[in-house]
């Protein structure tokens, strides 16, 4: 098939971009989304010019290196797949393709449409973890987890930090990444000790970097692994009880 | 040529680790602040040893190429992780996972290393657990195991088909509360592009700033290596995109001894290729043996549809040559029977290039409901590359390179030869012989980075205490940093015609053709005559667009392919000397008459490890001997 590019380019954080043009042509239907743009990379290399830089890494959708705008839409718009597991067979011969980077002030570009996502492992680092060094863990099976608990804090942690879901929202809000890790490991009975105090803190440092929520829910559209906006809700209430009532000291659940 | 000397503990098996823990020297809590020790790779062996060495007070420096720790490769992991906890009371204990982790490896390991491995899995369990792994539960609340090749129990633990995933998730949440704590500083997006000795000790490594372009140096007192495997020598394997041998490679370079390069594992259950424009393969996990039945029609003539292809006229091959295994042989072993039948014409699908894997039989069984809890996001993922809905017709799959069971050499302290300098995870050759089990990588992963390096790691620096480290001005830091320039300077220098992807594809092609699935000593020689033209045409005519001083993916591409040029003749030549096939390692020359694997236990129990001489010159062979006391030498059967 034959398709034309429209794509962002940008030589550094501090220069102006603009949008190219690119012509892909012989593009066999079975290609992923990223294999396309490596045969243009290529053609690009072969005369002259430079590649357009974009981060991948697994091609598995499991990583969460890639993503890019896809027409408007963070990983395009087939529903729960990132850009390394979009086919070309979603398109059509002759479509004409915007690309763009993710764009938000808390993620400036690098180039083209490499992004710094550097401010999500700030929020894990604010608080995202259950502190246990290691050695010294009791046997796996003292602390029996219901299965439904454990189904719905893996539903959360599949989250895979692509950040789809701030590209998506018109405020730049991180929420659904905050909102998966804390779900994730405060549905947990061993999560629980520092549930509180972990949430003000991933959603305090969150704010440092990112918008708030006013409800759009294009985040849950975008995200490569569904995950759900319920997991917000859920941090919302335990920001709430945290900061109302103070259970931060008491570590109560 | 010189005999290593693994330093095994003297002792019964059994009781080596403990009395080994004993007997090295400790560095006391207060005493730990004073060393700094920096560790390349934030994978499940390097996140976690950096955690872990962070908590115990040591001054920590991480280097990733990834934009953040939790994108390395360990994430793609998908089936699970073993343990000997014998939770489902099928007759499982910690001298049986050793007893099949050397077997499966057909008996190339170092007996003393994968009893360590097997005896520290169960403390990994509770590690994970304690952190919040969501690994599958049953109602109870306990958790769930299932069975992987090569085993007769049911041992491994899993998170959906997610479970490299979580595990590192754990490691990398462990790692990110020592960042924030301060024990552990780490750089992201830079590339280590050379390991520093001095005064024949490890001094610190050389690394670029792939944004920046800025190249800089950084002394420790120990550097360890948890930089993954090499099979993307290969070009199309089910590794990520970016994974590389530079590290390893430039240890090598550095004096450090390479083991076993020719150990390589093809993977039996990949997603066939498309077509040219293929840039990676994509793994279906081992898991899916479990329940999936693989077959290919009985005649070759046959171009039905699966779905019309009757009962009777279906040849269910692995469970008819191996009855007691069935579908859940090893990985070697699967993959050369699906070549086998495919060399027989006898391959599905549009290139007659790959297997069916079957869940009808299970999904009548057990319902669709059941099959989607276990497998659900593999099925997806099938149907996104494919376009095949694997419920209602058999998945196709095909044997690809995987994993890498050769890497550093190293001691049982997980040290290279080159003092200070230390491997953990894929990096090294340790524990899994020829041939990795699955649900193994992971294991030994978390076992080297949580469990035994942070121990064995103190009985070298504890000699070191208030030494400073070697300053990065000094002569060979220098030298180091000047070599890496000019190497940079030269790739973009070239500007010749060819494209860096087009030399890794010529690369992987000789690669698979000569040094894969089945090897001979003619294929060999005609590769290690390829080999280096192919690299001298690279270092002529390669073209590496745009400069150093921005983000520029294809320089760190063009660096890396300029090393797996160099590796992939070691590879070879390792190949050609070993005179015998065990695991992944098949010399059509050396098979027994039903064509499996021969070993010579008489002239090749031993691990070959290469030392560097300089480029284009044959590297010097060394050997370590490897005794089996505890398990018995035999012809692996799975029949």
């Amino acid at each position: 098939m034959d398709l034309t590019l429209k794509v962002w380019r940008q030589d550094g954080p501090n220069t102006p971009g603009e949008f190219k043009e690119y012509e892909a042509n012989g593009i066999s239907e079975d290609s992923s989304f990223l294999e396309m743009l490596d045969v243009v990379n290529e053609n690009l290399i072969k005369a002259g010019d430079i590649p357009i830089a974009f981060d991948h890494d697994c091609r598995e959708g499991i990583c969460g290196m890639c993503g890019v705008m896809i027409n408007g839409h963070p990983h395009g718009d087939q529903k729960g797949t990132a850009t390394c597991q979009l086919h070309m067979r979603k398109f059509s011969d002759g479509d004409r393709i915007v690309i763009e980077p993710w764009r938000a002030k808390g993620m400036p570009i690098i180039k083209d449409l490499v992004v710094d996502r550097s401010a999500l492992d700030r929020v894990i680092e604010a608080g995202g973890y259950i502190s246990v060094n290691t050695g010294g863990t009791p046997d796996a099976n003292l602390i029996p987890v219901p299965k439904a608990a454990a189904d719905a804090a893996m539903d959360a942690a599949a989250c895979i930090g692509c950040a789809a879901c701030i590209a998506a929202c018109p405020n730049s809000a991180g929420q659904l990444f905050t909102a998966a890790k804390l779900a994730h490991l405060n549905l947990l009975p061993q999560g629980q000790p520092e549930r509180y105090r972990r949430t003000v803190a991933m959603v305090d440092k969150m704010e440092e970097f990112f918008g708030s929520c006013t409800n759009h829910a294009e985040c849950e559209q975008a995200c490569p692994k569904s995950i759900s906006i319920s997991t917000i809700a859920m941090m919302n209430r335990d920001y709430i009880v945290a900061k109302f009532k103070d259970r931060r000291k008491a570590g109560q659940t | 040529m010189t005999t290593l000397d693994a330093k095994i503990p003297e002792g019964p098996i059994q009781e080596q680790w403990t009395n080994h823990r004993f007997d090295i020297n400790l560095v006391n809590p207060s005493n730990k602040r004073k060393y700094e020790i920096i560790i390349i790779g934030t994978g499940l062996a390097g996140a976690s040893a950096a955690a872990t060495l962070g908590e115990l007070g040591y001054n920590v420096t991480v280097f990733t190429f990834h934009d953040s720790p939790r994108r390395a490769h360990s994430i793609a992991a998908q089936g699970g992780i073993n343990a000997a906890k014998n939770y489902p009371n099928d007759g499982d204990s910690v001298f049986r996972l050793f007893y099949d982790t050397v077997k499966g490896g057909d008996y190339r390991s170092r007996e003393a290393n994968v009893y360590r491995l097997a005896e520290v899995s169960n403390e990994i369990i509770d590690q994970c657990a304690a952190q919040g792994v969501p690994f599958a539960r049953e109602y109870g609340g306990l958790l769930d195991n299932r069975s992987f090749g090569g085993a007769q129990v049911s041992r491994t633990f899993y998170a959906r088909g997610q479970t490299g995933q979580q595990l590192l998730l754990g490691a990398y949440q462990a790692l990110a509360r020592q960042i924030a704590l301060g024990t552990v500083k780490l750089y992201n997006r830079t590339e280590m592009l050379d390991v520093v000795v001095h005064d024949g000790h490890a001094a610190g490594v050389v690394v670029r700033d792939m944004v920046t372009g800025e190249i800089s140096s950084h002394s420790a007192h120990a550097v360890v290596l948890a930089t993954g495997g090499y099979s993307n020598v290969f070009y199309l394997s089910t590794n990520a995109m970016a994974c590389n041998v530079t590290a390893v490679w430039r240890a090598h370079r550095n004096g450090a001894f390479f083991a076993n390069p020719s150990y390589t594992q093809i993977h039996p259950t990949c997603i066939p290729v498309h077509d040219e424009f293929q840039s990676k393969l994509t793994l279906m996990s081992e898991s899916l043996r479990n329940d999936g039945r693989i077959w290919v029609p009985k005649d070759p003539e046959d171009i039905r549809q699966a779905n019309q292809i009757p009962e009777e006229e279906r040849d269910y091959y692995l469970e008819r040559i191996y009855p007691a295994f069935g579908n859940l042989v090893p990985r070697d072993v699967a993959s050369r029977a699906a070549m086998r039948m495919i060399d027989q014409d006898r391959g599905v699908g549009p290139l007659k290039n790959g297997v069916y894997l079957d869940f009808a039989d299970a999904i009548n069984r057990l319902g669709k409901d059941v099959i989607e809890a276990r497998y659900g996001n593999l099925f997806e993922m099938y149907e996104r590359i494919t376009d095949e809905d694997p419920y209602e017709v058999p998945m196709r799959i095909y044997p690809a390179p995987h994993y890498t069971m050769g890497g550093l050499w190293v001691d049982y302290n997980l040290m290279t030869n080159v003092p200070g300098l230390y491997a953990i995870g894929e990096a090294n050759f340790s524990d899994h012989g020829a041939n990795r089990l699955g649900a193994s990588a992971l294991m030994q992963g978390l076992a080297d980075g949580y469990f035994v390096l942070p121990y064995t790691i103190a009985d070298y620096l504890a000699d070191w205490l208030n030494a400073p480290t070697v300053p990065t001005d000094d002569g060979a830091f220098q030298q180091a940093e000047a070599a890496v320039k000019d190497r940079l300077e030269k790739l973009l220098s070239i500007n010749g015609n060819r494209t860096v992807d087009s030399f890794h594809r010529e690369l992987g092609n000789i690669m698979i053709d000569k040094c894969g699935l089945a090897r001979s000593r003619e294929g060999l020689e005609e590769a290690l005559d390829a080999i280096p033209k192919l690299r001298m045409e690279f270092w002529q005519t390669v073209k590496v667009p745009g400069t150093n001083a921005t983000y520029n993916p294809e320089l760190s591409k063009a660096a890396r392919v300029a090393d797996f040029l160099e590796l992939a003749e070691l590879m070879c030549r390792d190949a050609l000397e070993r005179e015998e096939s065990c695991g992944g390692h098949f010399r059509i020359e050396h098979q027994t008459e039903e064509g499996e694997a021969k070993r010579d236990d008489v002239g090749q129990a031993h691990v070959s490890a290469w030392e560097w001489n300089g480029y284009g010159e044959p590297a010097t062979h060394h050997k370590e001997p490897l005794a089996f006391e505890y398990v018995k030498l035999a012809q692996r059967s799975y029949k």
